[in-house]
């Protein structure tokens, strides 16, 4: 059987007032409103209970308020806070369905599909979800229905309605047609043609609507009356599977998130299982009761769906949590998503110890990089460059398959002693004192980190010219050096002697 | 007062039986904590590896305090060889890494290395690379560990070395701790290295394979020495002709350090 979408939008009229009022409560009282500048004009963008009343509207021109209301608070519009804040309530909203999405400038779009059983339905769960919100001193009004556009247009304009699943259109018809939000224009060829409601409209031929209106209004109608289908972006990766647990009574002590957790690798185990996949990228999300969210991720190098080898690496990466989790006032709800999953084979007992092994040192490598970070476990990967700097590139251990055949270009001729340090600094560092016998030739003696050095025998130049098409720089003349104590540094001097006046040498790195 | 012979023989052999037991005991206590037997690594230099009892031995910690800016090179020759096919870990500390330098593996590949064994492992200090060198060493299948450590850290104490010797015993894993700037100072170490770069052995102006003026200063099962290592990156061991030819020639114009030969050995188990 086809399930039906079932789509919860919420609509957040005075969310910039809003704002302003839950910062400073007294502002509730007199008449507020948000100004906004618009072709050199300024508007009135959002306002407050008080100043609707005094017959104030949006995208009222700001002189014309002013002429009406005597005093008036104005304060000028900040867009950026108002969808920060809007992100804010998106991701409170995560605890009711992970497909939550922005309807900008003020409304979220909640995919509730299957959801709502464990809210008590959907009368008592869009109750809950505007109950909580107002709490928090927001006007909010919402509405579910079967697909994006017709739950935003309920929301606007008959909050509070719940359609029948399929029958979107019984609810739909008879609203006015703003809100089909068809843009001027086409507002004013409908009120000329003397159609005031949706229902109206839809009574027309579409071959008529197409040709006045555009194709896209007959699409945007056909979505409104839930004829076709709109899917929702979500904010966030959906998971590919996940396991959640809620708890009537929030869970503070350590010890009952880490049983929680368990329970939850279990579960998602078991769901991985029937699926038969293994967990790249595994997430547990811990939604505080006061609507704050702590998410951990963890990565694995190969599908990962032991339950206790995924409670470890949660633990080791709360464990090493720079802030660790703080609780609160609880947690009312824990989620497990694995992010990415992968198929796996089917588990067969590998007697080839190559293989095992290769899985143990994985399975460390990944414990190590929840402990200190991903990127703090790394091998390298050669590149095809002469840059000495650039030769090779350090990737996350993870990423890389244990058995790699990526050659690496050796320097040297066979006999022949090390052409390329061991260590390379960070930065070439300058040196110092430099004194050459002969202008173009190896350094006698440097100073470098406050020590002279007394070379004893050089070799060189190995001359390195930048690579033209990327950037400016000088070609390097490349010396190996060894001081008279027998320690071995790669100097260059930056420059060609008869292209700059003096140029500066720099050491870069350091052999065995 | 007169003994009679049977007598007499009941002593002596009461005597005897005392000293071997004694002899055994001795034995025992030598080796106390040690760990198990296997097959020592040669590090190719005769001399050295007479002394180390045939090579460096698997499973054990070794110290190696670097004297300069090019002897840590030895450190990550001995992590080669430990590590043999397995797979090689580095253990490093930011700071570290900004003080000597980040690893290169093309030079690493140049010293006779395989960069695809290799696996780098940066922590925020010293605390925290013990505690990963502990879970590396954890895995059997880990060839060797490089434990990079600055100075004397607090949480690098005479515990924590054992810690880590202990975790190789059990594995097989070969931890290698190289530390800068750091004075000899009582540890868990089976092998303790003091080591200086040498002026490499070259007839012309260009130098040779890097030369290590390596002195054993700890041996928990043999005797001790001072070496002249050279390093040969083609067969990855310490073996090189031209040197060891060279090594009278060497002794002559040297300016610094003695010629390769064993300074003193001690006995403790033998």
């Amino acid at each position: 059987m086809l399930q039906h979408r079932r789509i919860l939008a919420l609509w957040l009229p005075r969310l910039p007032t809003d704002r302003l009022i839950r910062r400073a409560p007294s502002r509730s009282e007199a008449p507020l409103v948000v100004s906004h500048k618009a072709n050199n004009a300024l508007y009135v963008y959002g306002l407050n209970r008080p100043a609707q009343k005094l017959g104030l509207y949006k995208g009222q021109p700001l002189a014309n308020a002013r002429a009406m209301v005597q005093p008036l608070a104005i304060v000028p519009a900040d867009e950026k806070a108002d969808a920060a804040l809007l992100e804010h309530i998106a991701d409170w909203c995560d605890r009711f369905t992970p497909l939550v999405t922005l309807d900008p400038p003020d409304g979220l779009l909640l995919d509730i599909t299957g959801a709502s059983h464990l809210f008590g339905g959907e009368t008592q769960m869009l109750a809950t979800v505007t109950g909580l919100i107002a709490r928090q001193g927001f006007t909010v009004t919402g509405a579910i229905a079967g697909t994006s556009l017709a739950a935003h247009a309920l929301a606007h304009y008959a909050p509070g309605t719940i359609t029948l699943p399929g029958r979107d259109a019984e609810m739909i018809t008879p609203l006015s047609i703003t809100a089909l939000d068809p843009g001027d224009k086409a507002l004013r060829a409908l009120r000329h043609a003397g159609l005031k409601t949706i229902g109206m409209v839809a009574q027309r031929r579409q071959s008529e609507l197409a040709e006045r209106l555009g194709k896209n209004f007959i699409a945007r109608l056909k979505v409104l009356l839930g004829a076709e289908e709109q899917p929702l972006q979500p904010r966030r990766p959906l998971p590919d599977l996940m396991a959640e647990q809620r708890f009537a009574e929030p869970i503070v002590s350590e010890d009952s998130i880490a049983a929680s957790l368990l329970s939850l690798a279990q579960s998602l185990s078991g769901i991985m299982e029937r699926e038969g996949k293994g967990a790249r990228l595994l997430e547990a999300a811990f939604f505080r009761a006061d609507g704050k969210i702590e998410r951990i991720a963890i990565r694995s190098g190969a599908p990962l769906r032991d339950p206790k080898i995924m409670l470890r690496l949660l633990r080791q990466r709360l464990d090493a949590l720079a802030d660790p989790l703080d609780p609160g006032f609880g947690f009312d709800l824990i989620r497990l998503e694995a992010l990415l999953a992968e198929e796996t084979n089917p588990v067969t007992v590998s007697f080839d110890s190559n293989e095992n092994a290769r899985r143990q040192i994985a399975f460390m490598v990944d414990r190590l990089a929840a402990r200190f970070g991903d990127a703090q476990v790394q091998r390298f990967v050669p590149q095809a460059t002469h840059i000495p700097e650039a030769g090779a590139v350090a990737v996350p251990a993870q990423d890389r398959e244990f058995t790699s055949d990526a050659a690496w270009v050796l320097r040297r001729q066979a006999g022949d002693p090390p052409r390329r340090p061991l260590r390379l600094l960070e930065k070439p560092e300058e040196v110092s004192a430099v004194v050459a016998s002969v202008p173009d030739g190896p350094p006698n003696r440097f100073r470098w980190r406050q020590c002279r050095h007394e070379v004893a025998r050089a070799e060189g130049p190995e001359r390195i010219a930048m690579e033209w098409w990327k950037k400016e720089g000088l070609t390097r003349d490349y010396f190996r050096v060894e001081t008279k104590d027998g320690q071995r540094f790669w100097l260059y001097r930056d420059g060609l002697f008869h292209q700059i006046g003096a140029p500066r040498w720099y050491l870069q790195g350091i052999f065995a | 007062m007169a003994v009679d012979s049977s007598q007499a023989l009941r002593i002596i052999e009461h005597i005897m039986n005392k000293s071997a037991k004694l002899a055994e005991l001795r034995h025992f206590m030598a080796r106390y904590g040690l760990p198990p037997e296997r097959t020592p690594i040669p590090l190719g230099e005769p001399s050295a590896d007479a002394v180390l009892g045939g090579g460096l031995k698997p499973g054990a910690l070794h110290e190696v305090l670097a004297k300069g800016w090019s002897a840590g090179g030895f450190a990550v020759t001995l992590a080669f060889l430990a590590a043999g096919s397995k797979p090689f870990f580095w253990v490093r500390s930011g700071y570290e890494a900004l003080e000597y330098g980040a690893l290169s593996p093309n030079g690493l590949a140049e010293l006779g290395g395989d960069p695809r064994q290799l696996f780098m492992v940066r922590t925020r200090n010293p605390a925290e690379s013990l505690s990963a060198a502990a879970d590396i060493l954890a895995c059997p299948h880990v060839g060797a560990l490089l434990l990079e450590i600055h100075g004397t850290p607090k949480c690098l104490d005479l515990v924590a070395s054992r810690r880590l010797a202990f975790a190789a015993s059990e594995s097989g894993a070969t931890p290698i701790l190289l530390r800068n700037g750091a004075e000899s100072e009582p540890s868990a170490a089976l092998t303790r290295w003091q080591v200086a770069s040498a002026p490499s052995a070259s007839f012309d102006d260009d130098w040779g394979n890097p030369v290590f003026d390596a002195q054993l200063i700890r041996h928990r099962t043999g005797g001790l020495g001072r070496f002249l290592l050279t390093w040969n990156p083609e067969i990855s061991m310490f073996v090189d002709p031209v040197s060891s030819q060279l090594g009278s020639a060497y002794a002559d114009t040297s300016l610094r350090h003695p010629p390769p030969q064993m300074l003193r050995m001690r006995g403790r188990s033998a």
